[in-house]
């Protein structure tokens, strides 16, 4: 079952400036509140002014802040902030205490060196463990970078460091898609009369944002609640985060090392980030040449034995394609997350999207079939990270998780779990009684899955390969009853992995006339739009998909029940057609939004009342 | 324990062999097996890779642990095995002058650079043959095939190049109509650690019949190769009457006791010397002006993917106060709900 959740959507967004003094945090903090106001933005404003009018550049008394809140119903400046824009180290010491527990700190690193740490009285060369400072450090060389944008521009040294604010401003207006025609409409008119100044602060501006786009910087700016939260010990995770913990902990319960081959790709290369960290668990992360290698390396591994995973985003899926294929005919367990952004080539890098769906379930050569289950809300992604990797040793199959950018930067309350809360997984090994004259294509009666022969083991040598095989004895095959006969096969394996997962759950009116379903991603943003309708007296029901191949055992008789499907979903329709395809008799309606955002709740309820009304 | 003394025959599978008559890769084939009975390494924990070509087919041919893969990836799926393995298990990447150094290049000059244990055996006959005769990465300049009717226009690879490119630890080669020469480069392939590159001529009957015949005709062979060994004199020839010698900054072959030249002179191959200047100079004699080497080429000792990978993961686990997932996260920051 899923926790209900709730998804707080940029309401609460707040921007701390903060430098020294004579930085121009002011006015930086100035401009952004004004454009966000011109959006349509409500706006409350903090400036933090030092106490002394001039202190020393770069000491603790000379610290200068303004925080911003943008959002709606925005009554205050905020209590903490999001993001803490720290231009120095006095700076970062002084302000962090206003920044939120897993928020983002974007510190200038050019001004964090030994003498900058001494002015703000650091005692070691460690500023940020010093500070024990809980965010997400990105660290900008905003002063080089000032010095080259402005190299030309025939100002001074100091006058080129006067636009350093700019170029933070530049950066915030990217993280948070402010536009920055506005900004500079803002700053012409601060400097009206002197045109050469505007032209610098406003090319550095420029340079701070396309600073952001060129690192694909980004900060989530979602939440998601649990309401009615279990007991227990909880912590902060994104759901990248949460994939790699999920990853591990199927690795504990499995006994089969973890191995990851991955190349980094927006938004998925924060599970690379985590797993290279959780070398301290034993995890052995490879950052392969390319992703094609990333995917090659992990069915090596898992050749060898390991829980091999691969990790990437769409462009990344589409490389990885025959290589996916070469797993489901070696019969090897893998597993690929796709966190997915907006596509198709390159598309929207930062933003998030469900449009990978027709590739993860069709993008191969052949009659390839194999596992997708996609995750639903950051904390989710912890579980479909175990449930991917047990179904992909359970029945030796790969599978494709499927998270997105919502959810792998969003954040959430994880509750750890306990012990006995997950399954042990059991590796199909080749049964004592069986090895003698075992064949490497031999299968588990039940489920269809072969048996994992680990190499370096005395009687089971064998060859795998990419070649069709004989369905008894492994050896190539060019038989065409052969080949029809492993491909049946090979899709039954996986057709039976629906017996060994959840059935759908209705949530809601069970009685109602109405359906809304939905997958991966889109749940808490559903759910919540259901719970406001059934709030305002309407009968609706909902279901989320997060095994979508094979589907649940009992979806056909969920649809049944309801005059109304509706498939709500951030693409033209894949999972409705998916849907459509099985189930021919059932006219399914769509609600769809393809603009690199997640649903608003308001456009889901106005959507779904449309189809109720009929 | 008594060490178990294998066969060449250990290591052979059941599986009909099915490249052409009279092709190259069954001498490789038959040397192969031979030197993994010389290495005594049992046939469970010994792993044979591929990527997609004729060669490509060897590991069916093996009574070894064997995966053929799919085309240009043997490299990727090695390296990943590798790491993941038993460290006991050698593996064998098999790959062909297509496979490995066009779809495959990038694969194959980063597990040369990462230094990954393996050791690769490049086919090279210079030519597709699967796909029926079209120029490979390795055809001269103005070779005519099926896709280059009026020559290519393109140079070739050598591929000692690219694995010095890579800053290889090991290069050497072999020839299919050299069993015993070839059987010596790969089982020193084998028991160097770190990637070691063997590079087979190889003929292709059908489709480059002779490709090689230039240096691998038995009546000239001896004056147009030579036979590096490590600590001896690069002497070749029919009665090894001819050597190399340093020539300013190249190499020049000369017959001893002619322009003044002595056995003195030649230069003493060593294949351990860090510095690859030399061994790049000898892997590109080509028969012509001078002779084309075989044997072992380089042959040093450098850190090794797979363990440093290993070893690292074991050092930093150690270091750390946790040891499970739930540990982990216990020991930053959390919070209790009741």
């Amino acid at each position: 079952m899923l926790e209900k959740t709730n998804v707080k959507t940029l309401e609460n967004v707040v921007v701390r400036f903060s430098g020294d003094s004579g930085d121009g945090m002011q006015l930086a903090g100035n401009i952004f509140s004004n454009v966000s106001s011109q959006i349509g933005d409500q706006i409350s404003t903090f400036p933090d002014y030092p106490a002394e009018i001039r202190a020393p550049q770069g000491t603790l008394s000379g610290v200068s802040g303004f925080q911003v809140h943008i959002g709606k119903g925005v009554h205050t400046p905020g209590d903490k902030a999001d993001v803490l824009v720290a231009m120095n180290p006095a700076a970062l010491k002084r302000h962090a205490c206003f920044l939120k527990k897993g928020g983002v700190a974007i510190v200038d690193i050019d001004c964090f060196k030994e003498s900058d740490l001494k002015k703000a009285l650091y005692e070691t060369l460690e500023p940020f463990k010093e500070i024990n400072l809980d965010a997400q450090v990105v660290e900008v060389p905003i002063s080089s970078m000032v010095k080259s944008a402005l190299a030309d521009s025939g100002l001074d040294i100091k006058s080129i460091m006067r636009c350093k604010n700019m170029f933070a401003l530049g950066l915030v207006c990217w993280l948070f898609d402010r536009p920055i025609d506005a900004a500079k409409h803002f700053l012409h008119n601060k400097f009206a009369k002197k045109e050469a100044i505007y032209q610098a602060n406003a090319k550095v501006m420029q340079a701070g944002y396309d600073y952001g786009h060129n690192i694909h910087a980004s900060v989530s700016t979602y939440r998601i609640e649990t309401s009615n939260p279990r007991h227990g010990i909880y912590t902060e995770v994104n759901g990248n985060k949460a994939t790699a913990w999920g990853l591990i902990y199927a690795s504990e319960k499995s006994g089969r090392k973890l191995f990851l081959g991955s190349y980094p790709i927006t938004p998925a290369t924060d599970i690379l980030h985590e797993l290279a960290k959780r070398k301290d668990l034993g995890v052995k992360a490879c950052q392969m040449e390319d992703e094609i290698a990333g995917v090659c390396s992990a069915i090596g591994a898992s050749f060898a034995g390991n829980l091999a995973v691969t990790s990437t985003s769409g462009p990344g899926l589409a490389l990885k394609g025959e290589a996916l294929g070469l797993a489901v005919m070696a019969e090897l367990p893998l597993v690929l997350i796709d966190v997915q952004r907006g596509g198709p080539s390159t598309g929207l890098p930062t933003k998030t999207e469900q449009t990978d769906l027709r590739q993860a379930l069709y993008g191969r050569n052949g009659e390839c079939p194999l596992v997708v289950v996609a995750a639903a809300s950051p904390t989710d992604c912890f579980h479909m990270a175990f449930e991917a990797s047990r179904i992909a040793i359970e029945h030796m199959t790969p599978v494709i998780l499927l998270s997105d950018a919502f959810i792998g930067n969003g954040s959430s309350a994880f509750r750890v779990p306990e012990d006995g809360e997950y399954p042990d997984i059991k590796p199909r090994f080749v049964p004592a009684d069986k090895v003698e004259g075992w064949h490497p294509y031999d299968r588990d009666e039940e489920t269809k899955a072969r048996y994992w022969a680990i190499p370096g083991q005395e009687g089971l040598t064998h060859r795998l390969g990419g070649l069709e095989k004989d369905s008894v004895t492994g050896a190539i095959s060019n038989d065409p009853a052969n080949h029809e006969k492993m491909v049946r096969l090979r899709q039954e394996k996986v057709d039976r992995v629906a017996f060994d997962i959840p059935e759908l759950d209705v949530y809601g009116d069970q009685d109602a006339d109405t359906i809304v379903l939905g997958w991966g991603g889109t749940y808490g943003h559903i759910h919540e739009a259901i719970d406001s309708l059934r709030a305002s007296g309407k009968k609706v029901a909902a279901a989320h998909f997060r095994y979508i191949q094979p589907l649940p055992k009992n979806t056909e008789e969920v649809l049944n029940r309801y005059k109304n499907v509706i498939v709500a979903e951030l693409n033209l329709g894949q999972f409705a057609d998916y849907l459509q395809a099985k189930y021919p008799g059932r006219y399914i309606h769509r609600i769809n939004k393809i603009q690199g955002q997640p649903f608003m709740v308001s456009e889901l309820i106005d959507g779904i009342n449309k189809i109720m009304e009929g | 324990m008594e060490e178990k003394i294998y066969k060449a025959s250990d290591f052979k599978s059941d599986q009909y062999v099915r490249w052409c008559p009279g092709c190259g890769d069954h001498a490789i084939l038959s040397i192969l097996h031979k030197a993994m009975a010389e290495l005594g390494i049992a046939p469970h924990k010994t792993a044979v890779i591929s990527g997609i070509g004729c060669s490509s087919r060897l590991p069916y041919y093996m009574n070894t642990y064997g995966f053929h893969t799919i085309h240009g990836r043997a490299a990727a799926i090695s390296t990943g095995f590798k790491v993941a393995a038993d460290p006991d298990i050698m593996v064998w990447q098999i790959s062909g002058d297509g496979d490995g150094l066009a779809i495959g290049g990038n694969h194959f000059i980063h597990a040369i650079r990462r230094n990954v244990n393996i050791n690769t055996i490049l086919f090279n006959n210079r030519i597709y043959g699967l796909t029926k005769g079209q120029y490979s990465p390795t055809s001269e300049r103005g070779f005519v095939s099926k896709s280059s009717p009026y020559g290519t226009t393109e140079d070739p690879f050598i591929p000692a190049e690219l694995v010095f490119g890579a800053r290889g630890t090991f290069f050497g080669r072999g020839m299919d109509v050299e069993l015993k020469i070839s059987q010596e480069v790969m089982v020193a392939a084998a028991r160097h650690k770190g990637a070691s590159v063997v590079e087979m001529l190889q003929n292709c009957m059908i489709f480059n019949m002779g490709i090689h015949n230039f240096v691998t005709d038995k009546a000239t062979r001896a004056d147009r190769t030579i036979h590096l060994v490590h600590g001896e004199k690069m002497l070749f020839g029919k009665n090894k009457e001819k050597g190399i010698v340093q020539d300013g900054f190249g190499l020049k072959a000369v017959v001893i006791g002619e322009d003044g030249y002595t056995i003195d002179d030649v230069l003493v191959h060593d294949a351990h010397c860090k510095s690859n200047f030399l061994h790049q100079q000898l892997a590109m004699m080509d028969g012509h002006e001078l002779p084309m080497a075989i044997g072992v080429i380089r042959d040093v000792e450098a850190p090794v993917y797979d363990e440093e990978v290993n070893k690292q993961t074991e050092e930093v686990s150690a270091k750390k106060p946790y040891n499970s997932l739930r540990e982990m996260i216990l020991a930053g920051e959390t919070w209790e709900v009741r």
